[in-house]
């Protein structure tokens, strides 16, 4: 028992040593909390927008004050022909062009109905999308207000709830995510350097020639990483907490169980990577620039993970981030208990022990 | 000039020399670019729906049907009361609960409105509050086409009560497609993995075997060891970009609206100036791992920054002027530019001037950054 706290207390002088280290391990999630707290949104704002009035009339400044006054476009007006407007794409100046055609709304008086033509700039699909949504809106609401004859006798309300995040807190829904893709890409790419540093540095021979089982070196590399982990969830629990004003709802208890659960996973692939490579490139290759999109993708934090094909979703279930992006959604925000996340430790605990397993078998400890 | 040409024959033997890395190189970026972006769609299908009808009336029955054939929601369960309801949202089998209140039809008639009660899982972030807004789209929709209300409003067709119909375009990509804005966004991200990390690895990787030094010694000038480093990875930047575009070509179909040679000239930029952001963070870091932990702190952040995933314009000011200060915000837009809209060189003077600015001040710092004195 000596000896293997000596080899950890060994571990974790390595890791401190290098300040470098300590940037992936703390810079990092605090870098992604800030990021994902306040930069990245997924609603769209500031759309530039060009509106061509050639009726210049009542009703169309009316409405254009009606698209200004929301927050959401920045409205340039010019009066440019049908072929500049392909220009004005190109050089990416505006992402839509809304059209009044000549006598807008004397034919809106005198035929009754009118057209306004809107083009968008499909190369950003989603903006493309919400812009057509958000005008719609702003029209129809102006239509209603302007010819109330055309509005409903007899209605149906909907009165929306947000279930468990009231206020709509943006950055609730990126929380979870950012704790698995951290968790999961700085415990592995940690790990997965540890033995194959010490065999391109040629000290596992020393290792090994000691009087310690060589399993628990195994042990003893891991134990700092796991250590330190939990320390990094903490940052990231308390960041969430303190800066994004995100309350776990769930218990305590229960979420760092399942963290320590995850981060296990985690800790078995990079030992498996470490043990499968010979040298720290390779090792920090993979688990680094090889692991990276895959999970950002994969956890289905950003893209819905149902709208990708089987064969793609089917691949997303081998990836341990996706089961503790679930855990995490239903234990922290939603305040679940462990009787709706079984299913998902369960899977977890698998993997662990698959890994390794294989881990162990890959580990030589002779040396060719 | 001729050390130059020997340092290049070393360098591309020790590259070939090593296969695990060359075909990671190689192959990692490619196979990512074959799958990744069939699983980068941001559409919300299937919303699924659960509903407590507490009136079981006509007026209910016609409107859960009209939800039920919109196309956008997935009836998966129909609860006798909200509390069975919310154990479906609870378990994740759903994200919606409608629910209908008793005397829902009476209401109407009496009253001329009812309000229902829609319940979204707001963690499930967009998908849940795009399926209000559609579910509240359909019950608007519904409401119009009600019976009481047609027969009240017999004469809407024939007065002129004035009446605004939109016509929407989207050019460029008329079915608003996912792909065409995220396959070359990945393409770039790619470029960006291997220019940067392989670079960083390559010098830190002689510091840490100790071959610097023998470098170090030789007349080699500065300049000289640098180019020698900076060319083979710009050359293998260039082939795995052009394997890209062709795997653009055969598996999405798309190709380049815009002209080619442009493309590769600020591809071509664009790989100089990474490679420099690669050369000055190996000369911040005495080994591998360093250089690797630096190098993926940065290009995370460079990667979240750049409107690869969500749009920079809707980002707050601050964040808009952190994201102008990383290379590849600029580069996926000239990407997406020039394939999609096919914008010309006048289209993208000032972001290619940006690059170049990104090009010459990191390469210049990382010349002045390196010693050859340890």
């Amino acid at each position: 028992m000596k000896e293997f706290l000596v080899f950890v207390r060994k571990e974790f002088k390595q890791v401190f040593r290098d300040p470098r280290t300590l940037l992936i391990m703390f810079g990092l999630p605090v870098a992604q909390i800030v990021l994902f707290g306040f930069a990245l949104t997924s609603e769209v704002k500031n759309i530039d927008i060009l509106i061509v009035d050639n009726s210049k009339d009542v009703i169309s400044s009316q409405i254009t004050d009606k698209i200004k006054a929301t927050n959401y476009f920045i409205v340039q007006q010019k009066n440019i022909g049908g072929a500049d407007i392909d220009k004005t794409f190109k050089k990416g100046g505006v992402q839509a062009v809304l059209i009044y055609p000549v006598n807008f709304s004397s034919d809106l008086s005198h035929e009754g109905k009118a057209q306004i033509q809107i083009i968008t700039d499909g190369t950003d699909p989603n903006t493309a999308k919400t812009i057509g949504n958000y005008l719609t809106a702003i029209i129809n609401a102006y239509q209603q207000v302007k010819f109330p004859s055309a509005s409903i006798r007899y209605q149906i309300l909907t009165e929306p709830r947000m279930l468990y995040n009231e206020e709509d807190n943006g950055s609730m829904n990126f929380i979870p995510g950012v704790m698995a893709l951290i968790l999961m890409l700085v415990c592995t790419a940690l790990t997965s350097v540890s033995i194959v540093k010490e065999k391109e540095l040629g000290t596992m021979e020393i290792l090994l020639v000691s009087p310690f089982k060589p399993v628990m070196v195994l042990v003893a590399k891991a134990v700092p990483y796991f250590i330190l982990s939990l320390i990094n969830f903490t940052l990231i629990l308390l960041l969430s907490v303190f800066l994004l004003h995100i309350d776990v709802k769930g218990s305590i208890l229960l979420l760092y169980m399942e963290s320590a659960l995850f981060i296990l996973t985690c800790l078995s692939l990079g030992l498996l990577i470490s043990n499968s490579t010979n040298e720290q490139q390779t090792a920090l290759l993979i688990s680094m620039m090889g692991m990276m999109l895959p999970t950002i993708i994969f956890t289905g934090f950003i893209f819905p993970l149902e709208n990708m094909p089987w064969i793609l979703r089917t691949i997303s279930n081998v990836v341990p981030s996706k089961w503790y992006f679930l855990i995490i959604k239903s234990v922290m925000l939603k305040g679940l208990g462990f009787q709706y996340v079984w299913k998902e430790t369960l899977i977890l605990i698998l993997m662990t022990t698959v890994l390794l397993t294989i881990a162990l078998k890959k580990f030589k400890i002779r040396l060719q | 000039m001729r050390n130059l040409g020997f340092l290049l024959q070393k360098e591309f033997r020790q590259i070939f020399r090593d296969k695990t890395i060359l075909a990671m190189m190689l192959a990692l970026p490619i196979i990512q670019l074959m799958i990744l972006p069939w699983a980068m769609n941001l559409d919300i299908k299937n919303i699924n729906l659960s509903i407590v009808d507490n009136d079981h009336s006509s007026y209910s029955q016609q409107l859960i049907t009209k939800i039920g054939s919109s196309g956008y929601f997935r009836i998966i369960s129909a609860d006798g009361s909200y509390k069975e309801a919310l154990e479906h949202i609870e378990n994740g089998s759903s994200d919606l609960i409608m629910e209908l209140p008793s005397g829902f039809e009476r209401n109407l008639f009496r009253e001329g409105k009812q309000t229902i009660g829609i319940s979204v899982d707001a963690i499930n972030g967009s998908k849940a509050s795009i399926g209000g807004a559609y579910l509240s789209s359909v019950i608007s929709d519904f409401n119009v086409n009600l019976g009481i209300n047609q027969i009240k409003v017999p004469d809407y067709k024939t007065k002129p009560l004035g009446f605004i119909e939109i016509t929407f375009s989207t050019w460029y990509n008329p079915l608003a497609e996912y792909k065409y804005f995220f396959v070359p966004g990945v393409l770039v991200l790619l470029l960006t993995l291997i220019g940067g990390f392989m670079t960083a690895l390559n010098i830190v990787r002689e510091k840490e075997v100790g071959t610097i030094e023998q470098i170090n010694v030789t007349p080699i000038k500065k300049w000289e060891f640098i180019l020698g480093k900076l060319i083979p990875f710009w050359i293998i930047g260039m082939i795995v970009f052009s394997i890209g575009l062709l795997v653009i070509w055969a598996v999405y179909g798309i190709t380049s609206v815009g002209s080619l040679p442009l493309l590769y000239i600020v591809a071509g930029s664009y790989m100089i100036a990474l490679l420099g952001f690669g050369l000055l963070v190996s000369t911040f870091c005495e080994n591998q791992v360093q250089a690797m932990f630096v190098a993926f702190f940065f290009i995370l952040i460079f990667i979240l920054m750049s409107g690869l995933f969500t749009a920079v314009q809707s980002m707050p000011h601050w964040a808009r002027i952190i994201s102008g200060f990383t290379p590849v915000s600029h580069f996926i837009k000239i990407m997406r530019m020039i394939m999609l809209k096919g914008s010309g060189f006048s289209d993208i003077r000032i972001e290619l001037g940006y690059i170049l600015t990104f090009a010459l001040v990191l390469n210049a710092w990382a010349i002045w950054n390196y010693r050859k004195t340890s």
